[in-house]
């Protein structure tokens, strides 16, 4: 009577299986590592990154267990964190400015495991150490700076077109523009809106002023607020790669906010003040070149006099990094435009050859400079440099094909990747909004270990002391309800490491927690199954019933908790969303385990014997018969 | 082994009144605590930085103190945490100094004190994030309560999920109360073992409630009163509510045994809910439910009519 169907045992047998080897890698635990990764926009890990490392750590002799080729980095493992430091500063002295190299924790499954994509769980902050910041963008400040160059351009165009005007000024989050008459307004209006689409403008009189107030559209303004957030974490990301972090986490939080965590680092005040860092860009002219005899200023005897060291005065040697080879150029000191004058930079296609470039826009006052500066530079070449971290960097040198104004162009690139980049580079050189640290929190290392042992103790001990009671309470069915609740551990473990969830100080709290309850759903089972053969069913009906009866109870009492668990995960943060993932999961992987798990053992254990007299199930105590 | 050798149904609801005026007096008690006395909150409500330092040897709180005021932080608190050598620094927001600055400034000093001095860990939350965590908090109580009024609506019946809710509440009020009384920190894992407790205490509540309907849809209990009935209901269940919860406290003890300061808070709040939790599922979520007016025919299945068409 109660056998389950074949395909009931193979699904559970199938669960613990898959269960058992997702939550294999966790028993492996980690092992030190060294992570490579490029700096620079164009340089790539690839086979040949590979064996340079390799050769590297062969001729100090390093001993590495492996060396492995991902998408963005080349990691290399070690036996133990002395091997991993030496063997850091050497890759990073050998490789120099072009690579960064991050020490970082690689599992050590075998590769049967990480074939099928089984890792060990995602530790959190708190279980491994680190920093996390939540920073937040002065979004108001971002806008104002907007309309600053709003204001110069109008400014400008104004003037350019011979438009009197009293005044344009910037008050809060609007421009005001004063004119003497009605007539010059319209005129006004019109240049105005033609330049600046973005601007949503009206015209107000008052008193004898005719003036025109403008506001940032809507739509524009969400634009603007994308970008701040958008430029700030590009330039976070080039700032955390300088500190050698692995795997750092930079993520947009909600309209205005940026999360960075970065897991392992130790020296908080250096991390610190290298996010508050920005960097800037700067437009020099090439004086002298040795690469392209069509354009101007080809000059490859004075360059080469500059390497040697006659640098002429008011002139600077600079190398610029062109596909592995390095191109000396002989720069003016001269600033003609410098990074705050960047408004925009997008990739894109030529219209003629569709070739791909780079669309550069510069603000009202970048743009007349640029077109003086450029009518009588056509055919020379300009510098793009970058200034970061103190040290500037030439980007690219194209040649001036024309007098160019407020947007242009830049060629020359390979693919559309180099133009992704550089764009991206060429914002974020451009000045970002302001950020505010909001919220900061930092575990050293020694209380991250100290926090997994804490966890898994509590886990471990709460466990046992179930148990014992458990089997001695319950006798046979007492290790049935053990044996699910292990196989519910286990399917948790599994389900976490696969979806890679994040493992908090709460999480593993959360996982005790959840032993706790789902020992309930098992109680249940045994009570009602102890009440059935009080009442005198037999023993195989008494089983059936039992576990038919507690179905429904058990079903509604975990999806109760369950709300609670979703509403926890959905208005929670941080380490309480860690808990509150463990909670869902763990309900679920309990109701699995109690219900079918449970019922499987029991079934399989007695379900064959078709004339059961008694089961193991403890002492069913009766109320005396009543004396006759 | 059988700990509830109970003979005859224990006549619980005789004794509803008093229970239900128990319940009101406790939950007085705790929401006049939580008015005068407040809640001791935590950085991660109130904003400010938490900042804890381990020294090599036993630290001295009252040097500590000195270098904080030096800094300009009169009202910071510090104490010990866990162990004599490990201090544990509080400081309120404070205007116009960045958060950055702020723990490096003070490490600097306590370096200079004591070269030993590491900080172990460093919390600040601005004020705003503060104030935002407490309100998804609350929403996070009331979506809970929401939801299973809805669920038990559902499963039961509007009676049943009131009760239910109302019972459950009381639970969070006298947790939230002894945290008041004896002003312990309530930070956020706090809050989400209160939340914890609330689906956990509705379980029990759920579990009276189906043997309550089992027992009104059972033939052979057709003749008993509604009070007999959930008395019926109760005492069956009471073994199974006894031992869940003995169990889960048993892996709670471990927490508060082995996990240290910082899940100290969280283990207490969840042992207090388990604690009151069978008191309030069984003896106020039932006879609040026999007050409402249950009866047989708010759970009963709907009946096939009998054939009595057929007769011609």
């Amino acid at each position: 009577m109660n056998r389950y169907p074949l395909w009931k045992n193979l699904v559970i047998v199938i669960a613990l299986v898959l269960g058992f080897v997702y939550a294999l890698p966790n028993l492996y635990g980690e092992v030190p590592a060294v992570q490579v990764s490029p700096l620079k926009v164009g340089l790539k890990a690839d086979a040949n990154l590979m064996n340079r490392v390799e050769e590297m750590l062969k001729n100090a002799n390093l001993a590495a267990n492996g060396i492995f080729l991902e998408q963005t980095s080349v990691k290399a493992r070690f036996a133990d964190t002395d091997t991993q430091l030496k063997a850091k500063e050497l890759l990073q002295s050998r490789l120099g400015d072009d690579y960064v190299v991050a020490l970082n924790l690689l599992s050590n499954s075998p590769w049967w495991l990480t074939a099928i994509n089984a890792r060990p769980m995602y530790l959190g902050l708190d279980l491994r150490g680190g920093v996390h910041f939540l920073l937040q963008v002065d979004m108001k400040a971002a806008l104002a700076k907007r309309m600053d160059a709003f204001v110069g351009d109008i400014r400008g165009l104004l003037r350019e077109k011979r438009i009197q005007y009293s005044g344009v000024t910037r008050e809060g989050q609007t421009i005001t523009v004063r004119f003497r008459d009605a007539a010059t307004r319209e005129k006004g209006l019109a240049e105005i809106q033609k330049m600046l689409p973005d601007l949503e403008l009206r015209s107000v009189d008052e008193g004898n002023e005719y003036r025109i107030v403008g506001t940032l559209k809507l739509e524009a303004q969400r634009q603007t607020e994308k970008f701040a957030v958008d430029q700030n974490i590009t330039t976070l990301r080039n700032r955390v790669n300088e500190l050698g972090v692995a795997e750092p986490i930079i993520q947009q939080q909600g309209s205005d906010r940026v999360v960075v965590q970065l897991p392992g680092v130790q020296d908080t005040a250096k991390a610190k003040d290298i996010l508050g860092r920005t960097a800037t860009l700067e437009i020099r002219m090439v004086e002298a070149h040795a690469n392209d005899p069509g354009a101007r200023d080809y000059d490859p005897q004075k360059v080469q006099q500059a390497i040697n060291g006659q640098v002429p005065f008011g002139t600077e040697l600079f190398y610029m990094q062109r596909e592995g080879a390095k191109e000396a150029l002989l720069l003016s000191r001269q600033v003609v435009i410098t990074g705050d004058r960047l408004t925009d930079a997008s990739p894109g296609f030529d219209q003629t050859d569709n070739r791909p470039i780079v669309s550069v826009t510069l603000d009202g006052q970048g743009a007349r400079v640029f077109q003086q500066v450029t009518r009588e530079a056509v055919k020379r070449r300009m510098a793009i440099l970058l200034i970061d971290r103190g040290k500037p960097e030439v980007l690219t040198a194209p040649v001036i094909q024309s007098e160019l104004g407020a947007r242009f162009q830049i060629t020359g690139f390979r693919s559309t990747e180099e133009t992704k980049d550089l764009a991206l580079l060429l914002r974020a050189g451009a000045l970002a909004a302001p950020m505010e640290i909001v919220e900061e929190r930092t575990v050293g290392p020694s209380l991250g270990a100290e926090n997994i042992r804490i966890g898994f103790n509590s886990a471990l001990y709460g466990f046992t002391v179930i148990a014992g009671f458990m089997v001695v309470y319950y006798l046979v069915f007492g290790v049935f309800s053990i044996l699910a609740l292990a196989a519910n551990v286990l399917f948790l473990v599994a389900l976490l490491s696969m979806l890679q969830a994040t493992l908090t100080l709460p999480g593993m709290a959360g996982i005790a927690l959840t032993i706790g309850m789902a020992i309930d759903a098992n109680v249940l089972i045994n009570e009602r199954i102890r009440e059935e053969l009080r009442n005198g069913n037999s023993p195989q009906a008494a089983i059936a019933s039992g576990y038919d009866r507690a179905w429904g109870t058990i079903l509604d009492s975990n999806i109760t908790t369950l709300i609670a668990g979703l509403a926890l995960f959905a208005f929670g943060s941080g380490p309480v969303k860690g808990f509150a993932v463990v909670l869902c999961l763990g309900i679920l992987t309990s109701i699995f385990s109690a219900v079918m798990v449970s019922r499987g053992i029991a079934n399989f254990y007695y379900g064959r014997r078709r004339r059961l007299d008694r089961i193991s199930i403890g002492q069913v105590w009766r109320p005396a018969e009543t004396k006759r | 082994m059988e700990f509830f050798r109970i003979k005859r149904d224990i006549p619980f609801m005789r004794y509803a009144l008093i229970f239900n005026v128990i319940s009101i007096i406790t939950f007085l008690i705790a929401v006049g605590s939580l008015a005068v006395r407040g809640l001791n909150f935590g950085v991660d409500f109130t904003g400010g930085t938490v900042m804890e330092v381990n020294y090599a040897q036993p630290a001295d709180l009252g040097k500590v103190r000195e270098t904080l005021a030096r800094l300009g932080f009169s009202e910071a608190s510090v104490q010990n945490f866990g162990t004599t050598r490990d201090v544990l620094i509080r400081l309120p927001v404070k205007q116009g100094v960045t958060s950055a600055k702020l723990s490096e400034l003070v490490m600097q000093e306590l370096k200079q004190e004591d070269k030993s001095a590491e900080a172990r860990r460093v919390e600040f939350v601005g004020p705003q994030v503060g104030r935002e965590l407490f309100e998804s908090g609350a929403l996070a109580l009331l979506f809970v309560c929401i939801g299973i009024v809805v669920y038990l609506w559902l499963r039961f019946e509007w009676k049943f999920g009131v009760a239910a809710i109302v019972a459950n509440l009381h639970d969070v009020v006298i947790i939230v109360g002894f945290f008041s009384i004896f002003q312990w920190e309530f930070s956020l894992p706090v809050l989400a073992a209160v939340l914890a407790i609330l689906g956990y205490s509705v379980n029990e509540s759920v579990v009276v409630f189906d043997r309550v309907r089992e027992t009104f849809r059972n033939r052979k209990m057709r003749n008993r009163s509604v009070p007999e009935i959930l008395d019926h209901a109760i005492t069956a269940t009471m073994s199974r509510t006894m031992i869940t919860h003995g169990s889960t406290q048993m892996m709670v003890c471990a927490m508060l045994v082995f996990g240290g300061e910082t899940l100290f808070y969280f283990a207490l709040a969840l042992t207090i809910g388990i604690l009151f939790g069978i008191y309030s599922s069984v003896l106020v979520a039932s006879p609040i439910v026999m007050w409402l007016g249950v009866s047989r025919e708010d759970l009963a299945k709907p009946e096939k009519k009998p054939e009595a068409e057929a007769v011609v």
